[in-house]
């Protein structure tokens, strides 16, 4: 087992050695967008998150872009909501709203916040960005969907940093109790939060172990592996009888390579056209 | 009160297929028979406020209204954030019933008061603000909120309170009642309190002064179109809540008259001052400590106008 978890960890954290096909470029520059768009943002930690994203949106969850609200889909919710610009990357790609709403990114009259709001992007379940709600908020989607009698299911991808939070184990221990298979909880276990690697400010390890233990099925997967992803998420049992955590090994700004495994890189606030330009040049290389 | 307002969450389960409950880790039997008669829609959760609040929010989101109920601080202070961002950005149908509103659980110390729950709750946009008087003001109350659009903070009183209300007071969440026409003098109050003044009001009456009782059961949204009409032309102006002065049903009130540019009569606000409590005892010993009891309303009131 744990020659396993570490062989998952060892290839996410060479995962800048593998290059990125080109849908994960094309993602990620939609996110070089916004980051343009708005002088700012969360580059390191709307980096991590693409694929798992990706495949979500592309081979996973029922949705319509055209009716957002269709009481069928599966609910998303983005619960490291300061990661926005990834959602909004697939947001655009899907025809939720218009590639140009990208350049409007955290401006004045834009709808695309720092943190997703749920009354202004259509395909929003949920406004985030205080962290350690989302999870909680997947649980009651869960509950609705099994009080209504609706085969949606939830996912909710949350940081590593935020589920230092109290309230994530509170919801945790729900899902475990009420045997939500319908609920997915996603961390994005890049092991970087804001300060600094997760390992200096909270330990989370051994974090598969924490999710078993308050009743879910938890596996590890290498969260860049397109092909390992889709598989994943294909034999998951939806209806079985517990929730899933998924434990994603990310690499923190992956597809900027100067920006990967750096704190510093988690939020910028002032990005000079010169560095936005270094950005987009080496994410070409990627 | 309490079990008027759970039995009424049992009965608007029953002819609304949208209402479910969610307790924390309330007492032995609570909604025993909504239990029984609807398990997959009532939810005892633990001690656990902040998921609470979350989930409740999650299912209201996919079209659910949850009457969510536990002790008033914990449902308040304990998950603000939740509340705050799940429900009322959300601006979501949930209801949150809270035991214990102000001092009634005087004996268990301050951990167990809601002194500030007016304040808090009220100072979030979206949420209403509601005082009951009494169990039968508690069933229109409960009607009402069904179909209310945004979330509702319901403060309980102690139970047992006497029933003041009146099935023909045409009640509505936001529109205050006029229990006791004004003279010189009106008092403007909430939950509890009211009866308080309304015996205040039979005390002054006795020494020849004609004192207005304006049950204000909504602290949020204000019923300012009372107020504007009723306070004019009084010499003066008491407010009387079981809550810190600051930031409850007195400071509503001034900051509506204020805003609406009524001209203000003398003002007494009648509350607690900025300190927890002190002492334990019961929730009447405490309205005697801060001189809310109907005696001392109306001295108070008396001395004020001499």
């Amino acid at each position: 087992m744990m020659s396993q978890e570490s062989a998952i960890r060892q290839a996410a954290r060479q995962a800048e050695a593998r290059p990125l096909d080109n849908r994960s470029k094309h993602l990620r520059r939609l996110v070089v967008e916004g980051l343009l768009g708005g002088g700012r943002g969360h580059i390191g930690s709307s980096m991590s998150p693409i694929e798992i994203l990706r495949v979500l949106y592309d081979e996973v969850m029922r949705f319509d872009p055209a009716q957002p609200k269709w009481t069928g889909r599966d609910r998303f919710i983005l619960s490291k909501g300061h990661g926005c610009l990834a959602q909004y990357a697939l947001l655009v790609d899907k025809g939720f709203i218009a590639r140009e709403t990208l350049g409007t990114f955290c401006k004045k009259d834009s709808i695309l916040g720092g943190h997703p709001e749920a009354n202004k992007i259509p395909g929003v379940e949920a406004s985030t960005g205080a962290l350690g709600h989302g999870l909680s908020i997947g649980v009651g989607m869960a509950l609705a969907a099994r009080v209504q009698k609706r085969d949606s299911r939830v996912f909710v991808v949350m940081g590593d940093g935020e589920i230092n939070e109290g309230s994530v184990w509170e919801a945790a221990m729900s899902a475990g109790k009420h045997r939500l298979s319908n609920l997915v909880a996603i961390v994005d276990y890049n092991k970087i939060q804001s300060y600094a690697f997760t390992d200096e400010v909270q330990p989370l390890d051994p974090l598969p172990e924490k999710w078993a233990a308050f009743g879910f099925d938890a596996i590890e997967v290498d969260g860049h592996d397109v092909e390992a992803l889709s598989k994943l998420f294909r034999e998951l049992r939806y209806d079985g009888d517990k929730p899933t955590a998924i434990i994603a090994h990310t690499v923190k700004g992956r597809g900027v390579p100067f920006a990967e495994h750096q704190p510093s890189w988690h939020h910028k606030n002032k990005f000079t056209d010169e560095e936005v330009r270094a950005i987009a040049a080496a994410l070409e290389d990627a | 009160m309490r079990n008027t307002s759970l039995n009424k969450v049992h009965e608007l389960a029953q002819k609304d297929s949208r209402v479910v409950f969610i307790g924390s880790d309330l007492g032995v039997g609570t909604l025993k028979a909504m239990k029984a008669e609807m398990p997959e829609r009532f939810f005892m959760e633990g001690v656990a406020e902040q998921n609470v609040i979350g989930m409740a929010a999650g299912m209201a989101m996919d079209g659910l209204i949850p009457y969510v109920n536990t002790i008033a601080p914990f449902i308040t202070r304990r998950c603000y954030e939740q509340v705050a961002v799940d429900v009322c950005v959300h601006n979501l149908p949930v209801r949150l019933i809270a035991n214990g509103g102000g001092v009634v659980y005087a004996p268990l110390g301050p951990t167990h008061l809601a002194i500030e729950d007016f304040a808090i709750m009220r100072a979030l946009p979206n949420m209403a603000v509601v005082a009951v008087s009494d169990a039968e003001e508690m069933k229109r109350l409960m009607d009402a909120s069904l179909d209310w659009k945004g979330p509702i903070y319901i403060r309980l009183a102690k139970g047992g309170d006497p029933v003041i209300s009146q099935p023909t007071d045409d009640f509505k969440i936001g529109k205050a009642i006029l229990r006791r026409e004004p003279g010189r003098v009106l008092m403007v109050s909430t939950g509890a309190t009211t009866e308080r003044c309304l015996k205040a009001a039979d005390i002054l009456a006795e020494a020849g002064i004609t004192a207005g009782v304006l049950h204000m059961h909504t602290v949020k949204p204000l019923d300012c179109e009372a107020l504007k009409a009723l306070v004019p032309g009084r010499d003066l102006l008491v407010t009387v809540e079981e809550h810190l002065l600051a930031g409850g049903l007195g400071s509503a009130i001034l900051e509506c008259l204020v805003d609406c540019g009524v001209t203000l009569p003398k003002v007494k606000r009648l509350g607690l001052p900025d300190s927890f409590t002190k002492e334990y005892g019961s929730q009447d010993s405490m309205f005697e400590t801060y001189g809310l009891k109907a005696e001392q309303i109306a001295t108070t009131v008396r001395t004020a106008l001499a």
